[in-house]
Parts: structure tokens; sequence; C-alpha cells
């Protein structure tokens, strides 16, 4: 109603601040990390303002590629895991009487809202040669000797579904819950199975949100250079390790800003891909 | 059958909780530990929080942690609920609601980054400011979100009649809209200090090299050896990042902004 009626006055003193402080601190700076691809390191790290294309050659050699095409994989597992688990869990916190609904949620939110380095650390130790899941494992006769659980590709696939989990369960959650029931009674009315109303109704309406989930785990897993770094023990490294070493070893920003650009063109392809899977679920 | 099928439903849910609680759970068992085996739990005790209590790294991460924190929060907490009224009454433009949502779902090393090599050029030294400065990027958006959510449950009707009794949009901000926003603020506030609390990856890029904030600490703690004080510090972070979410929850149910 009163949209658009404010005075310029208002605008100002309601979004002159935040736009101003956002503006400075995440657009110029993401403008300026794109526009360093084109120029050349300092001696000292920090960036030499002269013209090259040099670095986009060097992501192409065979070294970088390498890294870019595990971290894919890697991250592209954890969002089909996460997908394949947080599905089925977000379907079924839907269907718990409202009281549940509350405690189930916030029991999802939780672990998103501590400490991500505490919670991969709590991997370790349960991971660990004397750890807890081998403990286990021995105890019932599984296995005679401990096994290496940790440092390998498959425990920083299980840290970021750890870390990222509850962001694919929120957004399918909220689109279960906003479905309209009737239209699953009318499918039932019709003669068709669960399953089947399942597979042609409820899927395909709660596909844009599962593909939100999937961006918002996909997107911080590709880039993430912690988990490789404390449960992948250096063994296995992705995309963020080689930024992050770019920045605060090797001191060459202009090239790591370019592996960066990687990450900018992955997340704008999913981005892109998710809008219009649900531009076309809309207008079905 | 029916029963049994229905029951079938909540299997996941419980395998799910169990993935997400048993490693956490494990951590604050072993936290009240008495001997230092980091995987053998031999009687109960306090010492490692005794430890905590004197360990000078710590507790100078924890005091710049708090530091920042505080000037995250508040800072955040002011200019997101602008920003929040600002967006939901006076704009309709795409690209202004872009700028205020956008830093918080770039992937935070891209944002680090970016804001190392901004920090660089204009010779901005490296230290608190500019860690807190950081955290804004994610603390507004994150605060804005929060209050337009309750906005949106808000009676407009309020507003309205102020505004046609004469108010101006300030008076109608402080005397209608502000009171009306409590809880959400409130809650905004909480959920911008336990971020920057947290928050790792951009503290890391924007740190100087004399003052590391408690995540950086705890990060050398974990990359060189396991030590079991990191137990007892993950328990206390453990247990304010609890205490928030259920305040939070206390304050605007944030869960029924799912449906």
């Amino acid at each position: 109603m009163s949209r658009g009626r404010g005075s310029n006055l208002a605008r100002l003193i309601f979004l002159g601040p935040g736009l101003i402080m956002l503006t400075l601190l995440a657009v110029v700076p993401m403008l300026l990390m794109l526009s360093t691809m084109f120029f050349q390191r300092g001696r000292f790290g920090g960036v030499v303002y002269e013209f090259t294309t040099a670095n986009f050659s060097r992501l192409f050699q065979p070294l970088y590629l390498n890294v870019i095409q595990d971290s894919l994989v890697v991250a592209g597992l954890v969002t089909v895991l996460a997908l394949l688990i947080g599905y089925p869990t977000a379907y079924a916190i839907a269907q718990l009487p409202p009281k549940w609904k509350t405690i189930a949620l916030l029991a999802v939110m939780l672990p998103f809202w501590t400490n991500f380095l505490i919670r991969m650390y709590a991997w370790t130790i349960l991971l660990s040669g004397p750890g807890l899941v081998n403990e286990a494992l021995t105890g019932i006769g599984l296995i005679d000797k401990p096994l290496e659980l940790l440092y390998n590709r498959g425990t920083v696939v299980v840290g970021l579904l750890y870390g990222y989990l509850s962001l694919m369960i929120l957004p399918i959650y909220s689109a279960v819950e906003r479905l309209d029931p009737r239209l699953r009674e009318a499918s039932a009315n019709l003669g068709a199975s669960p399953v089947r109303t399942f597979f042609s109704v409820t899927l395909p309406l709660t596909l844009p949100s599962a593909l939100i989930g999937a961006v918002l785990v996909f997107v911080p897993s590709f880039g993430n250079f912690v988990v490789p770094e404390i449960l992948g023990g250096g063994k296995a490294i992705m995309v963020g390790n080689l930024i992050r070493d770019q920045f605060l070893k090797a001191r060459d920003w202009p090239f790591g800003a370019t592996i960066a650009l990687v990450m900018v063109v992955v997340t704008v392809v999913l981005l892109l891909a998710q809008a219009v899977v649900s531009r076309r679920t809309r207008s079905a | 059958m029916r029963k049994k099928s229905s029951r079938l439903v909540f299997l996941p849910l419980w395998l799910v909780y169990l993935f997400f609680y048993v490693p956490i759970a494990v951590v604050v068992f072993m936290s009240f530990n008495a001997g230092d085996n980091p995987y053998i739990f031999e009687g109960f005790s306090l010492d490692w929080y005794g430890k905590l209590a004197g360990d000078e790294t710590i507790l100078q991460g924890l005091g710049n942690t708090l530091i920042v924190a505080v000037g995250t929060c508040v800072v955040s907490t002011v200019v997101g609920t602008l920003l929040a009224v600002g967006l939901a009454r006076h704009t309709r433009s795409k690209v202004i609601e872009a700028i205020a949502t956008m830093p918080a779902i770039l992937p935070e090393l891209m944002l680090a980054i970016g804001l190392l090599i901004f920090y660089t050029a204009i010779d901005f030294t490296l230290g608190l400011t500019s860690i807190l400065l950081a955290h804004l990027t994610f603390g507004i958006p994150l605060v804005a979100v929060v209050v337009r959510v309750r906005l949106a449950s808000m009676d407009t009707s309020l507003e309205e009649a102020s505004t046609d009794l004469g108010a101006s949009p300030l008076q109608t901000f402080f005397r209608i809209t502000l009171p009306g926003l409590a809880p959400g603020i409130a809650a905004g506030a909480l959920l911008a200090f336990t971020f920057s609390l947290d928050e790792f990856v951009l503290a890391f890029f924007s740190a100087g090299p004399t003052d590391p904030t408690l995540p950086i600490v705890i990060y050398s703690m974990v990359r060189f050896g396991v030590t079991p004080d990191i137990n007892a510090l993950a328990t206390l972070l453990l247990t304010v990042s609890v205490v928030a979410v259920l305040a939070v929850q206390r304050m605007t149910r944030i869960t029924e902004s799912l449906k």
C-alpha cells in the first residue's frame, strides 16, 4: 500500500546506510576481485595493476583442472547425498504434529548455527584410529583392527554433508509444507497409488525448492577449504584450498582471483538452472 | 499396513538426528573427562574448563571475538532494521533488493578474498575493525531478512493511520513500526551476534597477524593436534548457540516462517 510512497528523505535514511555499506563491503570488493584476474602479482602479495591474460592460460594446466574436476565431483556427490537424505527427512518433518514439527525444525537448524570448525573437529574424534566408530566396529566384531577412516576423500564428503545438510532440509520442508493437500487428495481419488502421487504430484512441485537446497549445499561445499584440511588431511584438496594457498602462501593474488572465477561461474550456472526449473514448474 | 508405512516415514528423521547429534554429544561428553586421552573416558571432572580459564591464547581470542561480535551485532541491528523497513516500505527497485541480499548468498571465500584485495588497495590496516566490517556483509542482510519476516506479518493499517493523521515517516517509524518490530529486531541481533562469534573464513582473511579471533585460534588448535580443552571450549560455544536459537524461536517463532 504505502510502497513507493515515502519521501526521498525517508528513503535516504532507511536505505542509505545499508546500501552504502553493502556496496562498499561486498559489491566493490567483488568487482575488484573480478578485475584482479587481468593484472599481475606483486612480489609479496598484493596486485600490480598491469594488464595480462596469463592467469587464464595458467588455469587450464592439468594440475589446476584436476583439482577443479575433483571439487566438482566431491561437491556433486555431497549434493546428491544431501538430496537423497534431506528429501525424506523434510517430508517426514512435514508429517509431524505441529508441536513436534517445531522441535524437529529447531533440531535441524541448530547444527547450522553452531561453530563449523568445532563440528568438523568432532568428526576427527569420532573417526580417528582409537575413536568411537572404530571402537564400535571392533566391538561388534566387524573388523579386527582399527580402519583408516580419516584423511581421505570420503571423510571430506561426510564432513561437508554434515556441515550443509540443514540447508537442504529447510527449503524442501518449506515446499512440502506449502503444498496444497487437495492436489494429493485429487490424485488419490483419481486412483493413483501413493507412490504414483508422490512422483507425479509432490516431487515435481517441490523440485524448485529442492534445487534451491542443492545450490545452497553445492556452492559452499565446492569452495570449502576447512574440511579438506581438517578431515581430508590435505590429501584431498579442493578449489578452496587452491585459492587460500594462492592468497596466503604463494602470494599470487591475481591467480587466486582467477581460480575464484571458477566458483563464480559455477554459482551463476547453478542459480540459472534453478531459475529455469522453477519458472517451468510455475507455468506448468 | 497403513500404520506400518506411516511409521517408516519417520525413520530417515531419526537417522539424520543421530548423524547430527552423535558427534556433538561425543565432544560434550569428553569435555568432562578426567584424563587427558581424547578417546577414553576416565571419570568426571571439570578440569578442562579450569584449564580453559587459564589459557592466554584462548582468552585473548575470546576477547577479540567479543569485541567483533558486539560491534557486528550493534551495527548490523541498526542498519539491518532500517534496511528492512526501507525495502518493505520505501522502494520497489530490484537492484536495491539484490544489493541488500546478495552478500549473504555469496560464498564466504569469494567475499573474503574480495575484501582482502579491497583492504589492500585502499591501504586499510588489517585488524579487528577489518574483521568487523567483513562480518557486516552477512550481519546486515541477516538482520534485514529476519526483520522483514516480522514486517510481513504486521498489520499495515496502523502505519497508514499514523501517516494519514499527519505523522512524518520518522515519527511513524519510531512510534508505530519499531515497537511492533521489537521481537524481530532482537532475534536478528542475536543471530548476528552468534554468526560473528562462530565465523571463521571472513575473519581468517581479514585478520591482522597479532589479533586472532576465537575461531582462528580454534582452527590452529584443531590443525596442530588435539588438546582436550577444545572439547570444553566447544561445549561452551555449543551452549551459546543452543541458547541463542531457542531465544530466537521464542521471540519470532522462526520455524513458522518456513511455511
